[in-house]
């Protein structure tokens, strides 16, 4: 469009937020001495010949998954505080951390992402370049992980995936030098589809809204194909670009279909916008609406809409009763930003933790031998218990959430917003590692 | 097949949306045609319009105060940008005109972004227009049938103030030839101010009235800018009545080809502008011979 050319042309904001960090990665030596006797690769050792290690972060600031960028990035910036300082929490899921990573503090920059992959991968070949960023994380869109991995094994410089739920991130677009924490879209309807099957019964007829990318396209056919097992059909599949600015159309048709469920597959405003006007044309009093990968915020950001609805998530703040770990984050992400995590802010922070882990354990920056430490396949903790990530394919292995809606009357404080119904164990859930076809790369 | 509850539905989709986008097109192109100025900032005010109307209903509670203010806020934003800024480039190249407004599009969108962050607003429909209507063959949204209406008598206004005033013969004529008006002993930039403060009215009242329809967030004008010129272009740039039949025709295309693949709205959309350019240059009720 007319306007994104011109943005694009002026370069609106992102790649200029960067941190005084940005300019403390610039200076380092090109070609440093290092004790250890291992080939250069990528940016390995130039970033982190000196006192620092670089990580690249590029999140969406604006466009229709600006709030959970911001999110996900409060995450990121908690997770290096910690782990720079050695906090108590960084600890228990890294214990070899003292301070800073290898006793290297981190240091970090930030990019707009705009949830659009060819300017995530701009920022990042920068980052790259001028800063020798040893790591790079991003995401929110899978649009934008999967354009990361492929600059990550080009580059030969780790890619620790944010927010991605296509089963494409770790699945046919997968890469040896990729890793993703959160669960595949697959997974998340293999939890949920039992759940709705049980609660609407079998045979029932769906209507799905679907953004028109590879997140979207993926948990949609992953929610199609476990719920053809019961009986259900598609009704209608009304697949809408990213940030369309009206849902009246879809809904309109949505409505007139018959069906007895609304799938809402979108993410981030989309989600928000299109829910609320569900509301608006009746299509809420007709059907039952399912979330399958629940959206960040959306509970607040709808006003009361997600009441009785069901959805899987990675994360949700009450968990805390059972998992301590849960609990010392929340108390040190609420205290530093005011209020109650979500589950991007959780993902970002768990990757970052367990990227930590594994380069102490590595006892080096080395990307092969970091990548070789996580796919030793070990147990490790996260802020949902234990959990692994598999060799064959780079993905955690973790639990699924399912939470509902609470009604307003059961909230017991402004942001109590779901009743967490089951915590479904990750391993039942999984696809084997190459049903999406995935074939990681080399190491060099 | 074309289920035909279906179709009317999305026709009358059409019109909701063809009347929002008339009237705020309306006030991009009566700027245009007067100042000759291409205002990229007007998806910016009809953003700005609803935050103001939102920030006021907060306070107030009442829907119209929240109408009243949100317009009356862009208005005067509008008169003080044109007297700061935009004035020093009326003789400028239009390729300056783009740039500058398209930057302060940019920082206004900015600065809301850091006071209200990019978290969703939302503003009710007044308590008169909630819930459904049955129209008999279809349910729809009471507030976006109100809305219909809303935007008609706004068009209406605007058309008096055009058609039907003094000020209105003045800014027509200014379309035609603003030298002539001014050499008449008309103070054609007092004008122009007055202008530019009406047309900035139009988006942020069209901003605050489809805030209950869509919710807040800063970005919301940047779509609604590129809808916006093609209408102007569709309906010929500088006629209000251009911008109307733009609107009406725009609005029907999203819909309708929404409801066979939504997909391909904006390519119809475009096709179509494309189609007008090619046999009606200057759009389908645009002055033929204005530069």
């Amino acid at each position: 469009m007319t306007d994104d050319l011109i943005r694009r042309g002026l370069s609106r904001r992102g790649l200029l937020q960067t941190t005084a960090g940005l300019i403390g990665g610039s200076m380092l030596p090109a070609m440093p001495a290092f004790a250890e006797d291992k080939p250069a690769i990528g940016t390995y050792p130039a970033g982190v010949s000196g006192s620092t290690a670089f990580i690249g972060i590029s999140v969406p600031r604006t466009g229709t998954y600006a709030v959970q960028g911001e999110d996900e990035l409060k995450g990121y910036q908690l997770a290096i505080e910690h782990i720079n300082e050695g906090h108590d929490l960084i600890k228990k899921i890294s214990p070899k951390t003292s301070k800073g990573v290898l006793g290297k503090e981190l240091k970090f920059g930030v990019a707009d992402s705009a949830a659009k992959p060819n300017e995530a991968v701009q920022a990042q070949q920068r980052f790259i370049s001028e800063n020798k960023a040893i790591m790079i994380t991003g995401g929110t869109s899978s649009a934008v992980a999967v354009a990361l991995n492929k600059l990550a094994q080009r580059e030969h410089v780790l890619f620790v995936c944010g927010i991605s739920g296509s089963n494409d991130t770790t699945g046919k677009d997968c890469v040896r030098y990729g890793f993703r924490q959160n669960f595949f879209g697959q997974t998340a309807a293999a939890a949920i589809g039992p759940v709705m099957v049980r609660e609407f019964g079998k045979g029932k007829k769906a209507a799905y809204l679907t953004p028109d990318y590879t997140y979207g396209h993926t948990v949609t056919k992953s929610m199609q194909d476990f719920l053809a097992t019961a009986g259900w059909t598609t009704a209608t599949n009304q697949v809408a670009p990213l940030g369309a600015p009206d849902y009246s159309s879809y809904l309109l048709n949505v409505a007139n279909s018959g069906a007895d469920v609304l799938i809402n597959v979108n993410w981030g405003h989309d989600a928000v916008l299109s829910t609320q006007q569900a509301k608006q044309f009746g299509v809420l009093d007709k059907m039952k609406l399912v979330v399958p990968y629940q959206v960040p915020f959306i509970a607040r950001e709808t006003g009361g809409l997600m009441q009785g609805v069901y959805a899987a998530t990675d994360y949700w703040w009450t968990i805390e009763d059972k998992f301590p770990l849960a609990k010392m984050f929340n108390e040190a992400f609420e205290k530093k930003y005011g209020y109650k995590p979500e589950w991007g802010a959780e993902n970002a922070y768990v990757s970052f933790a367990h990227w930590a882990r594994m380069c102490e354990q590595a006892g080096s920056f080395n990307p092969p031998d970091v990548i070789k430490a996580y796919e030793k396949g070990e147990t490790i903790p996260s802020l949902v218990g234990d959990v692994h990530y598999r060799p064959e394919d780079h993905q955690c292995v973790r639990p699924v959430i399912i939470v509902k809606g609470k009604q307003q009357k059961d909230m017991k404080n402004k942001e109590d917003w779901y009743d967490v119904v089951e915590i479904v164990p990750g391993e039942g859930l999984m696809q084997k590692p190459d049903a999406f076809g995935c074939h990681l790369g080399d190491y060099t | 097949m074309i289920s035909w509850p279906n179709l009317v539905s999305q026709l009358f989709n059409g019109l909701a949306l063809g009347a929002l986008l008339a009237l705020i097109s309306s006030g991009l192109t009566i700027i245009y045609g007067t100042l000759g100025v291409l205002n990229l900032a007007h998806g910016a005010m009809f953003m700005i319009g609803g935050y103001a109307g939102f920030v006021t209903y907060q306070y107030t509670e009442s829907f119209i105060l929240a109408v009243i203010a949100g317009s009356l806020f862009v208005m005067l934003l509008g008169v003080v940008m044109e007297r700061i800024i935009i004035r020093h480039f009326y003789h400028r190249p239009h390729e300056d005109q783009l740039l500058v407004t398209f930057g302060l599009g940019i920082c206004f969108v900015e600065i809301i972004r850091l006071i209200f962050s990019s978290q969703s607003q939302l503003v009710p429909p007044p308590a008169l227009f909630q819930g459904i209507t049955n129209l008999g063959f279809m349910f729809y949204p009471t507030y976006r049938l109100a809305v219909v209406g809303i935007v008609a008598i706004a068009l209406g206004a605007l058309f008096i103030v055009l058609y039907r005033t003094r000020l209105g013969m003045i800014v027509r004529a200014g379309i035609e030839d603003s030298v002539m008006v001014d050499s008449l002993g008309i103070n054609i930039y007092r004008v122009f101010m007055v202008v530019f403060g009406i047309g900035a009215m139009a988006a942020g009242f069209a901003g605050i009235v489809n805030a209950p329809v869509v919710s807040l967030t800063p970005g919301i004008g940047d779509d609604i800018l590129v809808q916006t010129f093609v209408v102007v272009v569709i309906g010929g740039v500088g006629s209000f009545p251009g911008a109307i039949l733009g609107g009406l025709i725009a609005g029907e295309i999203i819909s309708v080809t929404s409801m066979f693949n939504p997909g391909y709205a904006y390519v119809m959309l475009f096709a179509a502008m494309t189609l007008v350019l090619v046999v009606r240059p200057h759009g389908l009720l645009g002055v033929q011979g204005r530069e």
